[in-house]
Protein backbone atom coordinates (compact mmCIF):
# COMPACT_ATOMS: atom_id res chain seq x y z
CA UNK A 1 0.00 0.00 0.00
CA UNK A 2 3.09 2.44 -0.15
CA UNK A 3 3.09 3.58 3.13
CA UNK A 4 6.19 1.46 4.64
CA UNK A 5 8.95 3.60 3.10
CA UNK A 6 11.69 1.22 3.13
CA UNK A 7 14.22 3.97 4.16
CA UNK A 8 11.86 5.26 6.68
CA UNK A 9 10.82 2.14 7.75
CA UNK A 10 14.08 1.04 9.14
CA UNK A 11 14.81 4.14 10.63
CA UNK A 12 11.05 4.48 13.04
CA UNK A 13 10.61 0.56 12.02
CA UNK A 14 9.58 -0.61 15.73
CA UNK A 15 6.74 2.44 15.36
CA UNK A 16 4.79 1.27 12.38
CA UNK A 17 3.16 -1.86 12.71
CA UNK A 18 0.74 -3.39 9.77
CA UNK A 19 -2.21 -4.67 11.68
CA UNK A 20 -1.96 -8.67 11.45
CA UNK A 21 -5.96 -8.70 11.07
CA UNK A 22 -5.82 -6.48 7.79
CA UNK A 23 -3.50 -5.10 5.67
CA UNK A 24 -5.68 -1.93 5.91
CA UNK A 25 -4.95 -0.79 9.50
CA UNK A 26 -1.27 0.55 10.34
CA UNK A 27 -0.79 1.87 13.61
CA UNK A 28 1.97 4.33 13.21
CA UNK A 29 3.18 7.86 15.27
CA UNK A 30 1.64 10.96 13.84
CA UNK A 31 5.10 12.61 13.26
CA UNK A 32 6.43 9.40 11.29
CA UNK A 33 2.86 10.31 8.74
CA UNK A 34 3.51 13.69 8.88
CA UNK A 35 7.17 13.81 7.93
CA UNK A 36 7.02 10.79 5.59
CA UNK A 37 4.03 12.96 3.45
CA UNK A 38 6.53 16.03 3.78
CA UNK A 39 10.10 14.56 2.92
CA UNK A 40 8.62 12.81 0.46
CA UNK A 41 6.61 15.64 -1.56
CA UNK A 42 9.43 18.54 -1.46
CA UNK A 43 8.37 21.43 -4.34
CA UNK A 44 11.53 23.35 -4.62
CA UNK A 45 11.35 26.89 -5.59
CA UNK A 46 14.46 27.25 -7.67
CA UNK A 47 16.82 30.65 -7.23
CA UNK A 48 19.00 30.59 -10.00
CA UNK A 49 21.45 32.86 -10.58
CA UNK A 50 24.37 31.85 -12.15
CA UNK A 51 26.08 28.33 -12.99
CA UNK A 52 24.73 26.28 -10.19
CA UNK A 53 21.68 26.82 -11.65
CA UNK A 54 22.42 25.05 -14.80
CA UNK A 55 23.61 21.97 -13.18
CA UNK A 56 19.82 22.67 -11.09
CA UNK A 57 18.57 22.24 -14.56
CA UNK A 58 20.32 19.20 -15.46
CA UNK A 59 19.60 17.60 -11.90
CA UNK A 60 15.73 18.72 -12.71
CA UNK A 61 15.63 17.47 -16.20
CA UNK A 62 15.06 13.53 -17.19
CA UNK A 63 18.75 11.97 -16.80
CA UNK A 64 19.11 13.04 -13.03
CA UNK A 65 15.02 13.43 -12.72
CA UNK A 66 14.72 14.87 -9.10
CA UNK A 67 10.80 13.99 -9.39
CA UNK A 68 12.06 10.57 -8.25
CA UNK A 69 12.18 12.58 -5.00
CA UNK A 70 8.92 13.59 -4.68
CA UNK A 71 10.37 17.12 -6.26
CA UNK A 72 7.56 16.44 -8.98
CA UNK A 73 6.52 20.40 -9.18
CA UNK A 74 9.11 22.86 -9.39
CA UNK A 75 7.38 25.91 -7.76
CA UNK A 76 7.78 29.51 -9.14
CA UNK A 77 5.84 30.74 -6.63
CA UNK A 78 7.64 31.44 -2.90
CA UNK A 79 3.71 30.80 -1.85
CA UNK A 80 3.09 27.18 -2.85
CA UNK A 81 7.29 25.64 -2.32
CA UNK A 82 8.69 24.16 0.65
CA UNK A 83 12.36 24.12 -0.37
CA UNK A 84 14.04 27.19 -1.35
CA UNK A 85 17.25 26.17 -3.28
CA UNK A 86 19.69 29.17 -3.88
CA UNK A 87 21.86 27.93 -7.10
CA UNK A 88 24.66 30.70 -7.68
CA UNK A 89 26.10 34.14 -5.97
CA UNK A 90 23.87 36.21 -4.38
CA UNK A 91 25.15 40.24 -4.95
CA UNK A 92 24.17 42.12 -2.20
CA UNK A 93 21.47 44.07 -4.47
CA UNK A 94 19.87 40.48 -4.89
CA UNK A 95 19.47 40.08 -0.92
CA UNK A 96 16.75 41.90 -0.18
CA UNK A 97 14.77 40.03 -3.33
CA UNK A 98 15.99 36.89 -1.26
CA UNK A 99 14.81 37.26 2.00
CA UNK A 100 11.37 39.09 0.55
CA UNK A 101 10.80 35.62 -1.46
CA UNK A 102 12.03 33.74 2.09
CA UNK A 103 9.60 35.69 4.29
CA UNK A 104 6.56 34.58 1.27
CA UNK A 105 7.26 30.94 1.60
CA UNK A 106 5.05 29.16 4.42
CA UNK A 107 5.96 27.03 6.92
CA UNK A 108 7.06 24.01 6.79
CA UNK A 109 10.09 25.26 4.63
CA UNK A 110 13.37 24.19 4.43
CA UNK A 111 16.59 25.97 2.18
CA UNK A 112 19.20 24.36 0.40
CA UNK A 113 22.19 26.52 -0.24
CA UNK A 114 23.48 25.09 -3.38
CA UNK A 115 27.32 25.52 -4.23
CA UNK A 116 30.36 27.45 -3.21
CA UNK A 117 29.00 31.05 -4.12
CA UNK A 118 25.40 30.85 -2.38
CA UNK A 119 27.05 28.92 0.56
CA UNK A 120 30.31 30.73 1.12
CA UNK A 121 30.97 33.97 -1.22
CA UNK A 122 33.26 31.47 -2.69
CA UNK A 123 36.41 33.42 -5.07
CA UNK A 124 34.07 36.58 -4.81
CA UNK A 125 35.31 37.80 -1.55
CA UNK A 126 34.78 41.56 -2.94
CA UNK A 127 32.18 44.62 -2.01
CA UNK A 128 28.90 43.41 -3.84
CA UNK A 129 28.70 39.45 -2.85
CA UNK A 130 27.00 38.25 -0.35
CA UNK A 131 29.24 36.16 1.78
CA UNK A 132 27.48 32.79 2.49
CA UNK A 133 23.02 33.26 2.29
CA UNK A 134 23.23 32.11 5.89
CA UNK A 135 23.86 36.02 7.02
CA UNK A 136 20.53 36.70 5.34
CA UNK A 137 18.78 33.51 6.06
CA UNK A 138 18.65 29.98 7.84
CA UNK A 139 19.85 27.32 5.85
CA UNK A 140 19.41 23.21 6.35
CA UNK A 141 21.90 21.71 4.03
CA UNK A 142 24.61 23.08 2.20
CA UNK A 143 25.61 21.65 -0.90
CA UNK A 144 29.74 22.15 -1.79
CA UNK A 145 30.71 22.23 -5.08
CA UNK A 146 31.68 25.45 -8.14
CA UNK A 147 29.42 23.93 -9.54
CA UNK A 148 28.06 20.71 -7.70
CA UNK A 149 27.00 17.91 -9.95
CA UNK A 150 23.57 16.59 -9.75
CA UNK A 151 25.08 13.44 -7.70
CA UNK A 152 25.70 16.11 -5.34
CA UNK A 153 22.77 17.61 -5.39
CA UNK A 154 20.38 14.74 -4.94
CA UNK A 155 23.19 13.84 -2.03
CA UNK A 156 22.00 17.41 -0.79
CA UNK A 157 18.04 16.06 -1.01
CA UNK A 158 18.47 13.07 0.39
CA UNK A 159 20.25 14.95 3.62
CA UNK A 160 17.81 17.52 3.57
CA UNK A 161 15.21 14.68 3.64
CA UNK A 162 16.77 12.87 6.58
CA UNK A 163 16.65 15.82 8.53
CA UNK A 164 12.76 16.35 7.74
CA UNK A 165 11.90 12.55 8.91
CA UNK A 166 13.85 13.30 12.20
CA UNK A 167 11.69 16.76 13.19
CA UNK A 168 8.50 16.50 15.64
CA UNK A 169 5.61 18.51 15.01
CA UNK A 170 5.30 18.94 18.61
CA UNK A 171 8.56 20.76 18.67
CA UNK A 172 7.44 24.73 18.36
CA UNK A 173 11.22 25.78 17.85
CA UNK A 174 12.08 24.12 14.51
CA UNK A 175 9.26 25.66 12.57
CA UNK A 176 9.72 28.83 14.12
CA UNK A 177 9.68 31.91 11.80
CA UNK A 178 13.33 34.19 12.16
CA UNK A 179 12.45 37.20 11.07
CA UNK A 180 15.02 40.21 10.66
CA UNK A 181 15.25 41.38 13.70
CA UNK A 182 15.29 45.16 15.37
CA UNK A 183 19.35 45.57 14.31
CA UNK A 184 18.05 44.92 10.39
CA UNK A 185 19.66 41.32 10.03
CA UNK A 186 18.47 38.48 11.14
CA UNK A 187 22.07 37.44 13.44
CA UNK A 188 23.60 39.18 15.49
CA UNK A 189 26.00 41.56 13.58
CA UNK A 190 29.28 40.16 14.53
CA UNK A 191 27.77 36.79 14.00
CA UNK A 192 27.54 37.71 10.31
CA UNK A 193 30.69 38.98 10.49
CA UNK A 194 32.35 35.93 11.76
CA UNK A 195 30.36 34.50 8.69
CA UNK A 196 31.89 36.60 6.26
CA UNK A 197 35.27 36.27 6.80
CA UNK A 198 37.83 35.31 4.71
CA UNK A 199 39.06 31.52 4.64
CA UNK A 200 41.59 29.56 2.36
CA UNK A 201 43.72 31.45 0.41
CA UNK A 202 42.20 34.81 1.22
CA UNK A 203 43.34 34.21 4.63
CA UNK A 204 46.19 36.40 4.48
CA UNK A 205 44.25 39.66 3.23
CA UNK A 206 43.31 42.30 5.69
CA UNK A 207 39.98 44.64 5.10
CA UNK A 208 42.68 47.52 4.93
CA UNK A 209 44.38 45.71 1.80
CA UNK A 210 43.26 47.27 -1.21
CA UNK B 1 57.23 47.87 -38.21
CA UNK B 2 54.59 50.39 -36.31
CA UNK B 3 51.18 50.61 -36.71
CA UNK B 4 50.10 53.76 -39.29
CA UNK B 5 48.74 56.55 -37.03
CA UNK B 6 45.19 57.18 -37.72
CA UNK B 7 44.44 59.29 -40.46
CA UNK B 8 41.72 61.42 -37.89
CA UNK B 9 44.89 62.70 -36.01
CA UNK B 10 46.39 65.43 -38.91
CA UNK B 11 42.81 67.01 -39.76
CA UNK B 12 41.68 67.28 -35.48
CA UNK B 13 45.07 69.19 -34.89
CA UNK B 14 44.69 71.81 -37.45
CA UNK B 15 41.29 72.03 -36.51
CA UNK B 16 41.90 72.24 -32.80
CA UNK B 17 45.11 73.26 -32.47
CA UNK B 18 46.76 72.82 -28.47
CA UNK B 19 43.78 71.18 -27.37
CA UNK B 20 44.82 68.62 -29.18
CA UNK B 21 47.07 67.78 -26.07
CA UNK B 22 49.29 64.59 -27.65
CA UNK B 23 48.47 61.19 -29.70
CA UNK B 24 50.32 57.73 -29.32
CA UNK B 25 49.94 54.51 -31.39
CA UNK B 26 49.56 51.36 -28.74
CA UNK B 27 48.28 47.90 -29.79
CA UNK B 28 47.60 49.39 -33.10
CA UNK B 29 45.04 51.89 -32.28
CA UNK B 30 45.48 55.29 -31.99
CA UNK B 31 44.82 57.38 -29.01
CA UNK B 32 44.49 61.09 -29.37
CA UNK B 33 44.41 62.83 -25.81
CA UNK B 34 42.12 66.02 -26.14
CA UNK B 35 41.48 68.56 -23.29
CA UNK B 36 38.52 68.57 -20.95
CA UNK B 37 37.65 72.37 -22.27
CA UNK B 38 37.02 71.34 -25.79
CA UNK B 39 36.08 67.25 -25.64
CA UNK B 40 32.60 67.64 -26.81
CA UNK B 41 33.27 70.21 -29.19
CA UNK B 42 36.28 67.66 -30.90
CA UNK B 43 34.00 64.46 -30.45
CA UNK B 44 31.01 66.40 -32.44
CA UNK B 45 33.72 67.23 -34.90
CA UNK B 46 34.60 63.81 -35.36
CA UNK B 47 31.37 62.64 -35.74
CA UNK B 48 29.87 65.25 -37.85
CA UNK B 49 32.94 66.37 -40.06
CA UNK B 50 32.43 64.38 -43.61
CA UNK B 51 35.83 61.81 -43.92
CA UNK B 52 35.50 61.67 -40.24
CA UNK B 53 32.18 60.14 -39.49
CA UNK B 54 32.66 58.80 -36.38
CA UNK B 55 28.76 57.75 -35.91
CA UNK B 56 29.23 55.14 -33.74
CA UNK B 57 30.06 55.30 -29.89
CA UNK B 58 31.29 51.93 -29.01
CA UNK B 59 32.19 52.39 -25.20
CA UNK B 60 33.16 55.22 -22.72
CA UNK B 61 34.87 54.17 -19.66
CA UNK B 62 37.23 55.17 -17.38
CA UNK B 63 40.93 54.62 -16.33
CA UNK B 64 42.04 55.15 -12.70
CA UNK B 65 46.15 54.77 -12.21
CA UNK B 66 47.41 53.70 -8.53
CA UNK B 67 49.67 56.51 -9.14
CA UNK B 68 47.70 59.52 -7.44
CA UNK B 69 49.77 62.38 -9.16
CA UNK B 70 48.62 60.73 -12.38
CA UNK B 71 44.91 62.30 -13.59
CA UNK B 72 41.87 60.04 -13.97
CA UNK B 73 41.39 59.41 -17.77
CA UNK B 74 37.72 59.00 -19.90
CA UNK B 75 37.82 56.98 -22.67
CA UNK B 76 35.86 57.23 -25.20
CA UNK B 77 36.18 54.33 -28.06
CA UNK B 78 34.83 55.74 -31.25
CA UNK B 79 33.82 53.46 -34.83
CA UNK B 80 32.79 54.68 -38.36
CA UNK B 81 30.90 51.93 -39.30
CA UNK B 82 31.11 53.41 -42.78
CA UNK B 83 34.76 54.07 -43.47
CA UNK B 84 35.32 50.93 -40.60
CA UNK B 85 37.66 52.70 -38.96
CA UNK B 86 38.39 53.21 -35.17
CA UNK B 87 39.18 56.00 -32.86
CA UNK B 88 40.05 56.13 -29.10
CA UNK B 89 39.65 59.49 -27.49
CA UNK B 90 40.85 59.77 -24.11
CA UNK B 91 40.08 63.16 -22.05
CA UNK B 92 42.64 63.49 -18.42
CA UNK B 93 41.05 64.91 -15.16
CA UNK B 94 43.32 65.85 -12.34
CA UNK B 95 42.14 63.93 -9.25
CA UNK B 96 42.57 67.38 -7.40
CA UNK B 97 39.87 69.00 -8.85
CA UNK B 98 35.88 67.87 -9.43
CA UNK B 99 35.13 64.95 -11.70
CA UNK B 100 33.45 66.50 -14.06
CA UNK B 101 33.08 66.43 -18.35
CA UNK B 102 30.55 67.17 -20.70
CA UNK B 103 27.97 64.65 -21.93
CA UNK B 104 28.15 63.21 -25.01
CA UNK B 105 24.35 61.77 -24.66
CA UNK B 106 23.28 64.77 -26.94
CA UNK B 107 26.11 63.27 -29.94
CA UNK B 108 25.24 59.35 -29.29
CA UNK B 109 21.92 58.33 -27.34
CA UNK B 110 23.92 55.20 -26.48
CA UNK B 111 26.04 57.07 -24.10
CA UNK B 112 23.20 57.04 -22.00
CA UNK B 113 24.09 53.98 -19.84
CA UNK B 114 27.19 54.07 -20.46
CA UNK B 115 27.94 57.59 -18.87
CA UNK B 116 25.95 56.34 -15.79
CA UNK B 117 28.01 53.16 -15.31
CA UNK B 118 31.69 55.44 -15.54
CA UNK B 119 29.33 57.52 -12.97
CA UNK B 120 28.49 54.34 -10.86
CA UNK B 121 31.71 53.25 -11.01
CA UNK B 122 33.96 55.92 -10.51
CA UNK B 123 32.54 58.85 -9.43
CA UNK B 124 32.53 61.33 -12.67
CA UNK B 125 29.52 63.36 -13.13
CA UNK B 126 28.66 63.72 -16.65
CA UNK B 127 27.23 67.57 -17.35
CA UNK B 128 24.00 67.74 -19.11
CA UNK B 129 23.39 63.88 -19.40
CA UNK B 130 19.75 63.42 -19.04
CA UNK B 131 19.35 61.08 -15.95
CA UNK B 132 23.11 60.54 -14.09
CA UNK B 133 22.04 58.15 -11.30
CA UNK B 134 23.88 54.64 -10.15
CA UNK B 135 22.88 51.78 -12.89
CA UNK B 136 24.95 48.66 -10.84
CA UNK B 137 25.26 49.30 -7.22
CA UNK B 138 22.02 50.98 -5.71
CA UNK B 139 21.03 54.11 -5.61
CA UNK B 140 21.46 54.48 -1.43
CA UNK B 141 24.79 52.62 -2.12
CA UNK B 142 27.03 55.36 0.37
CA UNK B 143 30.68 53.56 0.15
CA UNK B 144 31.79 55.67 -2.57
CA UNK B 145 33.51 55.05 -6.06
CA UNK B 146 34.30 51.12 -6.87
CA UNK B 147 36.72 50.97 -9.40
CA UNK B 148 38.59 53.74 -7.75
CA UNK B 149 42.05 52.72 -6.87
CA UNK B 150 41.90 54.18 -3.25
CA UNK B 151 38.72 51.93 -3.28
CA UNK B 152 39.09 48.35 -0.65
CA UNK B 153 38.27 45.60 -2.18
CA UNK B 154 35.66 44.21 0.51
CA UNK B 155 34.02 47.62 0.40
CA UNK B 156 34.63 50.32 3.32
CA UNK B 157 32.12 49.10 5.70
CA UNK B 158 31.81 45.95 7.76
CA UNK B 159 29.83 42.89 6.31
CA UNK B 160 27.38 43.26 8.82
CA UNK B 161 26.93 46.90 7.85
CA UNK B 162 26.15 45.76 4.41
CA UNK B 163 24.37 43.35 5.04
CA UNK B 164 21.96 45.07 6.96
CA UNK B 165 21.39 48.17 4.46
CA UNK B 166 21.10 45.99 1.68
CA UNK B 167 18.64 44.51 3.66
CA UNK B 168 16.94 47.68 4.29
CA UNK B 169 16.47 48.31 0.27
CA UNK B 170 13.38 48.35 -1.18
CA UNK B 171 14.32 45.86 -4.44
CA UNK B 172 12.08 47.97 -6.04
CA UNK B 173 13.64 51.32 -5.59
CA UNK B 174 15.75 50.58 -8.29
CA UNK B 175 13.71 51.56 -11.11
CA UNK B 176 13.13 55.20 -11.34
CA UNK B 177 9.00 56.43 -11.13
CA UNK B 178 9.05 56.38 -15.25
CA UNK B 179 9.89 52.68 -15.09
CA UNK B 180 7.20 51.76 -12.56
CA UNK B 181 4.26 53.83 -13.95
CA UNK B 182 4.63 52.10 -17.47
CA UNK B 183 0.50 51.65 -17.06
CA UNK B 184 0.35 55.32 -16.29
CA UNK B 185 2.62 56.68 -19.38
CA UNK B 186 0.68 54.24 -22.13
CA UNK B 187 -1.07 56.91 -23.73
CA UNK B 188 2.91 58.37 -24.26
CA UNK B 189 4.36 55.48 -25.26
CA UNK B 190 4.98 54.34 -29.34
CA UNK B 191 2.00 53.00 -31.61
CA UNK B 192 3.64 49.89 -32.11
CA UNK B 193 3.77 49.17 -28.37
CA UNK B 194 0.40 50.20 -27.34
CA UNK B 195 -0.88 47.80 -29.56
CA UNK B 196 1.55 44.99 -28.14
CA UNK B 197 0.41 45.66 -24.60
CA UNK B 198 -3.33 46.03 -25.78
CA UNK B 199 -3.27 42.68 -27.35
CA UNK B 200 -2.06 40.97 -23.64
CA UNK B 201 1.36 40.22 -24.54
CA UNK B 202 2.35 41.48 -21.34
CA UNK B 203 -0.70 41.92 -19.73
CA UNK B 204 -4.16 43.65 -20.28
CA UNK B 205 -3.72 47.19 -19.35
CA UNK B 206 -7.47 48.30 -20.54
Amino acid sequence: MGLINPAAASETGERTVVSEMSPNFVTTTLDFLTNWARSNSLWPMPFGTACCAIEYMATAASRFDIARFGMERQSFSPRQADVFICAGRVPFKLAPVLRRIWDQMPQPKWCISMGACASTGNVFDNYTIVQGIDTLMPVDVYVPGCPPRPEGLIYGITLLQKKIRGESIVDEQIRREQPIGPNGLFLPPERVDELSEPFGNSVHQTRSSS
Amino acid sequence: MTAPVSSSVAPLRAEFGAAVERHLVSCGDTIIYVSRERQHEALAWLRDTPGQEFDYLTDVTAVDYRDPERPLEVVYQLRSLGRRADLRVKVALDKRLPLEVRSVWDLWKGADWLEREVYDMFGVSFTGHPDLRRILMWDTYAEGYPLRKDFPLRGHFSRAEQTRQALAANPEAHYSIEELSIADAFAELPKDMQERLARGERGFLR
